[in-house]
């Protein structure tokens, strides 16, 4: 399962990494905002899930998610973010994630995050 | 600036202290007590290291986290599992997630539209940030197992 993760804080990939590393299986890529995103997803894509978050420099991550999906409506986009207020939700919802989680969240929160949205896209994770 | 002029709303520094007690809790397993606030005088930073986020919208100004170098460092390392010194930018970058973290949570909770910058770090000593002088810069002291730290709110609501 190949996984791209965008934050403009290298911290919060390598965070981000740990919990996606320990899903057996997965091909970690990343990006620092959301014109690398879509480099990444030119290069390296089409990604199974990308956890992307908002407020970045250059691009910010609702842009980048709209550009997704104009043309890929397949991969599973979890926005990470400190943006919690409802309207902001609600704009990320209509851009296209499959999912939300406000920061601060833990190792934990993030993992079930990921598998709930997997169970409801219908995809199984590697054993 | 007279008693007159001075306008603290206590919705916006009560956010403060829940986001700060949340974030340090929730990524860096740190319980803080947090002190009587109280209206900052001079722009000299309280510590050696400042993570400051930018608002606007119709909440204006900036929130400025300030460390010492020693809470700081073990502050990031409880948040990152990594021990990182000053001067590396892997510790800017902790010290500016966190404080990003801390603006973003609060601004949840005031009940405004606004936006938040990406954060900036400085680290040195004796270094000032300047603010809007025309509004008080509220300080919200905060003690850690691993030391002092202080969240100073510069803000006025526009909206």
């Amino acid at each position: 399962m190949k996984f791209l993760l965008v934050d403009d804080s290298r911290t919060m990939r390598n965070i981000w990494k740990k919990v996606v590393s320990s899903i057996a299986g997965t091909e970690v890529f990343e990006a620092g905002d959301g014109l690398e995103g879509l480099k990444q997803i030119t290069e390296n894509g089409p990604f199974d899930v990308m956890l992307v978050d908002w407020n970045m420099p250059n691009m910010d991550g609702l842009t980048m998610v709209t550009k997704v999906r104009e043309t890929d409506k397949k991969s599973i986009i979890i926005m990470c973010t400190t943006e919690a207020e409802k309207p902001r939700i609600i704009e990320a919802i209509k851009a296209g994630v499959n999912n939300y989680v406000v920061k601060p969240f833990t190792p934990d929160t993030l993992l079930t995050k990921i598998d709930d949205t997997l169970k409801k896209a219908g995809v199984g994770q590697p054993a | 600036m007279t008693t007159e002029t001075v306008q603290i709303n206590p919705t916006i520094i009560k956010a403060f202290v829940h986001s700060t007690k949340n974030v340090l809790s929730t990524m860096a397993n740190t319980q803080c007590t947090i002190g009587k606030p109280y209206l900052k005088e001079k722009n000299t930073s309280h510590y050696d290291v400042s993570g400051i986020v930018g608002f606007t919208g119709e909440i204006i100004g900036s929130v400025v986290i300030s460390f010492t170098s020693e809470m700081a460092i073990k502050l990031v390392e409880q948040f990152t599992g990594e021990n990182y010194t000053a001067d590396s930018d892997y510790f800017a970058d902790a010290v500016g997630e966190l404080s990003n973290m801390i603006a973003g949570n609060a601004k949840s909770e005031f009940g405004l539209t606004a936006g938040i910058s990406i954060p900036s770090v400085i680290i040195g000593t004796n270094h000032s940030v300047a603010r809007m002088s025309d509004v008080p810069c509220v300080v919200i002291p905060c003690e850690t197992p691993y030391g002092k730290m202080a969240v100073e709110v510069n803000v006025k609501c526009v909206g």
